[in-house]
């Protein structure tokens, strides 16, 4: 909502500067978006007439005026403008004049004739951005009076940005009030006088849909003067609240909507069919609109239709068939009352937002029907003239707003303020703000004006008197409440333990949005559960991940773009997994790409392979504590066949880490190997509480075992069989050496472990050790092909 | 044959002089050894006549004790010179840069999201979560958002075309902890939220706090302290703080919260917006079976990029999702 505060002040006694406007209006809760001057700065600007024009002797297009500026001397002035003319009045610098900072008007010669002043444009003068030719003012303009004070151009336009509960304070009337609330200034609110009929002429109207239109005022106007022009003081009111001019019927009805928050409408009464009918449309039924739209309209929205069909979409827009035209002679003015809930979504579902819808959404006056109707009569027959029928309200009382008396306890309000109010101070706040007040046991019973739809209960009376209290004067109370222990969590690991772990291994963190493109996803073959968005902003963020994938390979093809040779990213979020029902699963995934390690002079640079990605999840996991962990093959498409795991633990698997696909990557054109991982984080962060074990005093013994195994034979195999035959002696166990000689023992490999032997009892002895060993090697033979190596 | 006093003159200038330590050992021997000269003048005590020999031996005992001294003072000095050589010998260039893995770090909004429920959880609060993608009911009607209010074109909606949506604040937390719980609730709700709208201040996806608190004569007065506390607490000085009336569905009354911030660079300080806030709305405490008569509450919810630029000094929104590791690597 923008207003001139001129006009505001038409209704209450207030006098602010800007800076006052914006404080005060923005602590009411009317934020201030803005407060701009309507006019440039200027002085010595007056209106004048042009009493002689001819042109230039040497320059084409200027000509040289003789002006009346109301004095008894002609000014001699050289103008533009194209418009500049014989009888023309127009707004008028004198030599002396400042113009915004940069314009000051001295005499001139202009191509050697003598000029002694400006005639202005009205942008010239910070009017408008008209600067076709000079600003042209109606012949009644008092000659030689300063412009300045005539047009009241010491006045601001106020944006405020208003909440959609405030309906009320979206017209001149509602903000008065509030303002004369808050400012403890006097409101004044305008008897609107009626216009006495001078005719009998009427059009019949029909309500035909209940609640949806309980008042509908109209009056028919006869014999208005279409030559006629919207007067200046109401083209710049208009201005000033960000309206064009129109046309004078269409400006009134604009003027009557920003002061008394009443939409109306002005149809050509020669183009309605007999009567006008209020009524829910019909399947099939469609309607050209003012703007030139046409649209379909059904059972879901609200029709004024006249003998033939409908003619105006209710509270939203009129129709182009029964509009006014530029040889209009007789209009029916509109005034009436829309359900909000009615209205609401319909302009927004046709992609239309209107004046009018706006406010009818959030509600409009129910009692302010008649009053707007009267006063836009006044205002045509002021401006255009013509005949007024009487005003035909219809309308089923029952169906409107009632005023709903609310009680208002004192001792709730101190509470929920944390305030003792005296009784007269919210008296005086509640009758400020036009409301109707009684108190009796404790309570005020509080009426509310019919414009504020929005004081339904307690708790907004409630806010009513702490906003014009101010809220800054509600105390801060320190922060108490009753001490309580929240869950201490050990058996969970916290998210940010695990990052912080991460970061320490050297990854970075990253978010991602969680839309990705569908081709996102397909690239690395999890597009299968994809959750798609109705309305995704843009075809690069069309669906849900199903991975974190993807974010994390952009990122890092990105970076490396960016000339990152070595890039190490991670990222926790959820994933959003389709299926009958949408699971939402917290993950934990990582890329890496580029060397092992940093470049350093003492270190030599080696590739990222699978056992360094492999060793951060291992890390990861062993944050949970010591719970049996394996590496399994994947065969997922994306990860690399040879060079990629799937972790479980306990059995379960949680995720997969290694090697990306080469074919993802080159999809994804991402030059190099990368690595990643990914990990459910729900049996990640389940953690064991740590319970200690009997610990042993007897020294431990390292025996060594070196076996050939088939290829084919992995480590975990061999692992299980050793763990086996160790069993409780077996304190640790190293993989120190894994050895390939296609020339010395083609088909296998050599695998050599450490094992860490102590007995919690005794000091072990070769007696009780040897077996053990051969009995592991025996059965590492028998059952895995393995060969002790000589 | 020298007299002892010439041997052991002797022994001595030959133990100043020794220049290493093996050379030292067999001056030991030579003089102090199984036959050594020392020695040796021991053993020919034993032809001497007692009145000479009582003389004679403490004569060469004196010499031994002042030998043996004299080479265990010598070897002292040549341990401590060769310790000296060693040490010299492995200087290392400590300007040389360290070995191992460089640290990464931390997301700033990850940073800023944690310092604040770092701080609540000092004021007692519990973290709860809930789903990002929302039924209607918890996003809006359970809110007190009527359908098709004017509040709810407010909220640039993602939707799924099914009833479902992403949640367009962490608000629905607030219903989903109720519904669990019984009164009094002392939560906050961190996490991701979702509007339609990209432009140079506003991301499609951000992050929000939520914060709840119902109990038993809970004022606005308390409410103004709490999130003072926090302002102060999280940037850790004392900030002007403004309450301006507001609108949100689900609160009355309902304010929006300015904090006083100098811009630097001689600007003038202004009002910045960071939160929003209210008394819970008795139609939202209804809906979840909380007896507004007995309870009253407050909540409250904050956008964390914003309070993370103002932390750290970001400039552009946009940089917290381009991931560009030379912006993130400022952070630790």
């Amino acid at each position: 909502m923008k207003f001139s505060a001129n006009w505001l002040k038409q209704w209450v006694k207030v006098d602010l500067n800007a800076v006052q406007w914006a404080e005060r209006l923005t602590a009411a809760g009317l934020a201030v978006d803005s407060v701009e001057p309507v006019a440039a700065a200027f002085s010595h600007v007056v209106v004048a007439e042009i009493e002689a024009c001819k042109p230039h002797p040497d320059a084409d297009k200027l000509s040289v005026c003789s002006v009346n500026d109301g004095s008894a001397e002609r000014l001699q002035i050289v103008c533009g403008a194209p418009n500049a003319r014989v009888g023309l009045r127009v707004p008028l610098a004198r030599v002396g004049a400042q113009i915004g900072a940069d314009l000051h008007i001295r005499k001139a010669q202009l191509r050697g004739v003598e000029s002694a002043g400006m005639l202005c444009s009205a942008r010239e003068l910070g009017l408008s951005e008209d600067h076709s030719g000079l600003m042209e003012l109606p012949p009644d303009a008092p000659l030689g009076v300063d412009f300045r004070s005539w047009l009241a151009l010491d006045d601001f336009s106020i944006e405020i940005d208003l909440t959609p509960n405030r309906s009320d304070c979206l017209c001149i009337r509602g903000l008065a009030r509030d303002v004369a609330a808050n400012c403890a200034a006097e409101f004044q609110d305008r008897i609107i006088p009626s216009v006495a009929a001078q005719s009998d002429d009427a059009l019949p109207v029909r309500l035909l849909s209940g609640e949806d239109c309980p008042r509908y005022a109209a009056r028919v106007i006869r014999g208005i003067e279409p030559t006629a022009k919207t007067p200046l003081w109401m083209m710049e009111a208009l201005r000033r609240c960000g309206l064009r001019s129109i046309s004078p019927v269409v400006d009134i009805t604009n003027y009557v909507l920003l002061e008394l928050g009443q939409p109306m409408h002005a149809f050509d009464l020669d183009r309605l069919d007999r009567e006008i009918v209020v009524r829910r449309g019909r399947q099939g039924e469609s309607l050209r609109l003012l703007n030139g739209t046409e649209v379909e309209l059904d059972e879901g929205v609200l029709a004024i239709c006249d003998g033939s069909g409908p003619v105006a979409l209710a509270g939203i827009m009129g129709g182009a068939a029964s509009s006014m035209t530029d040889t209009t002679t007789s209009i029916l003015l509109e005034s009436a009352w829309f359900k909000p809930a009615t209205i609401m979504g319909k302009a927004r579902a046709y992609g239309l937002h209107t004046d009018a819808s706006h406010r009818f959404e959030r509600g409009v006056d129910p009692q302010g029907q008649v009053r707007a109707i009267e006063r836009a009569t006044a205002l045509v027959l002021e401006i255009c003239g013509g005949v007024p029928g009487p005003v035909l309200v219809q309308e089923d009382v029952h169906c409107l707003p009632a005023p709903r008396p609310i009680r208002l306890r004192h001792d709730r309000l101190n509470q929920l303020m944390g305030l003792e109010f005296e009784r007269s101070q919210v008296e005086d706040i509640l009758q400020r703000l036009g409301m109707e007040v009684s108190f009796a046991d404790g309570s005020w019973t509080v009426t509310a004006p019919s414009a504020r739809m929005d004081i339904a209960i307690e708790e907004d009376l409630i806010e009513e008197v702490a906003r014009i209290h101010g809220y800054d004067r509600i105390p801060e109370a320190p922060p108490g409440g009753q001490l309580a222990v929240g869950s201490a969590a050990s058996h969970t690991v916290s998210l940010m333990h695990m990052r912080q772990s991460l970061c320490a291994a050297g990854y970075q963190e990253a978010i991602n949005y969680s839309f990705v493109d569908r081709r996102q996803l397909e690239a690395v073959h999890q597009a299968g559960f994809a959750l798609p968005l109705a309305n995704p902003l843009s075809a690069e963020m069309d669906v849900m991940r199903t991975t974190l994938l993807p974010g994390l390979l952009a990122n890092l093809a990105y970076n490396v773009r960016r000339q990152q040779a070595r890039v190490r990213l991670f990222e926790t979020g959820l994933a959003y997994i389709q299926q009958e029902t949408l699971q939402e699963i917290s993950r934990i995934c990582g890329v890496a790409t580029g060397s092992a390690w940093p470049e350093q002079w003492a270190q030599p640079v080696r590739k990222l392979d699978f056992f360094d990605i492999k060793g951060d999840v291992e890390r990861l996991i062993a944050l949970r504590g010591d719970t049996p962990v394996s590496f399994t093959p994947f065969g997922e498409p994306w990860a690399h066949p040879g060079a990629s795991a799937c972790v479980e633990l306990g059995g379960k698997p949680i995720g997969w880490c290694g090697a990306v696909h080469p074919g993802v990557l080159k999809t994804l054109d991402i030059e190099g190997e990368v690595f990643a991982f990914e990990l459910d984080l729900d049996l990640l962060q389940q953690r064991q509480i740590p319970h200690a074990c009997p610990i042993s005093r007897f020294p431990s013994i390292r025996r060594d075992i070196a076996v050939w195994v088939p290829h084919e034979v992995t480590f975990a195999q061999i692992e299980t069989v050793v763990r086996g035959e160790a069993a409780d002696l077996l304190q640790d166990l190293v993989v120190f050496d894994v050895y390939l000689d296609e020339k010395l023992k083609k088909g296998y490999k050599s695998i050599a472990i450490g094992l860490i032997l102590q007995n919690v009892s005794s000091t072990l002895v070769d007696e009780l050790v040897d077996p053990v060993i051969h009995q592991a090697i025996a059965t590492l033979e028998h059952r895995l092909g393995a060969q002790l190596r000589g | 044959m020298d007299t002892i006093k010439e041997i052991q003159h002797r022994a001595r200038a030959a133990i100043e002089a020794c220049q290493d330590l093996q050379r030292l050992d067999e001056l030991r021997v030579g003089y102090l050894g199984k036959k050594g000269e020392i020695t040796a003048q021991l053993k020919a005590l034993a032809s001497l006549d007692p009145e000479q020999r009582k003389a004679f031996g403490a004569a060469v005992n004196v010499a031994r004790d002042d030998l043996a001294l004299a080479i265990a003072d010598r070897k002292t000095v040549l341990q401590a010179a060769a310790l000296e050589a060693l040490l010299l010998s492995q200087k290392v260039d400590v300007s040389l840069p360290g070995r191992g893995e460089q640290r990464g770090g931390l997301h700033p909004v990850t940073r800023a999201m944690q310092r604040a429920v770092d701080i609540f959880s000092r004021l007692g609060f519990d973290v709860a979560t809930g789903p990002e993608v929302e039924q209607d009911y918890y996003n809006f009607a359970a809110l007190n958002f009527p359908e098709h209010h004017p509040a709810r074109a407010m909220h640039d909606t993602f939707y799924f075309g099914d009833g479902r949506l992403l949640r367009t604040h962490t608000s629905p937390v607030q219903i989903r902890v109720m519904e669990q719980q019984d009164p009094p609730y002392r939560v906050i709700a961190p996490g991701k939220v979702y509007r339609s709208d990209s432009d140079q201040t506003h991301t499609p996806m951000f992050h929000q706090i939520e914060g709840l608190l119902v109990g038993e004569g809970v004022s606005m007065a308390d409410l103004k302290g709490l999130l003072h506390t926090f302002v102060n607490a999280f940037f850790e000085r004392s900030l002007a703080m403004r309450f301006r009336p507001s609108y949100f569905p689900f609160t009355e009354p309902s304010a929006e919260v300015d904090i006083g911030w100098e811009k630097g660079g001689g600007a003038e300080p202004g009002w910045l917006e960071i939160l929003g806030c209210g008394m819970v709305h008795p139609n939202v405490l209804r809906a979840c079976n909380v007896d507004p008569e007995r309870y009253s509450g407050y909540a409250f919810g904050m956008g964390v990029e914003r309070i993370a630029m103002l932390r750290y000094g970001v400039t552009d929104l946009r940089h917290f999702y381009e991931n560009d590791l030379q912006f993130l690597r400022q952070f630790h």
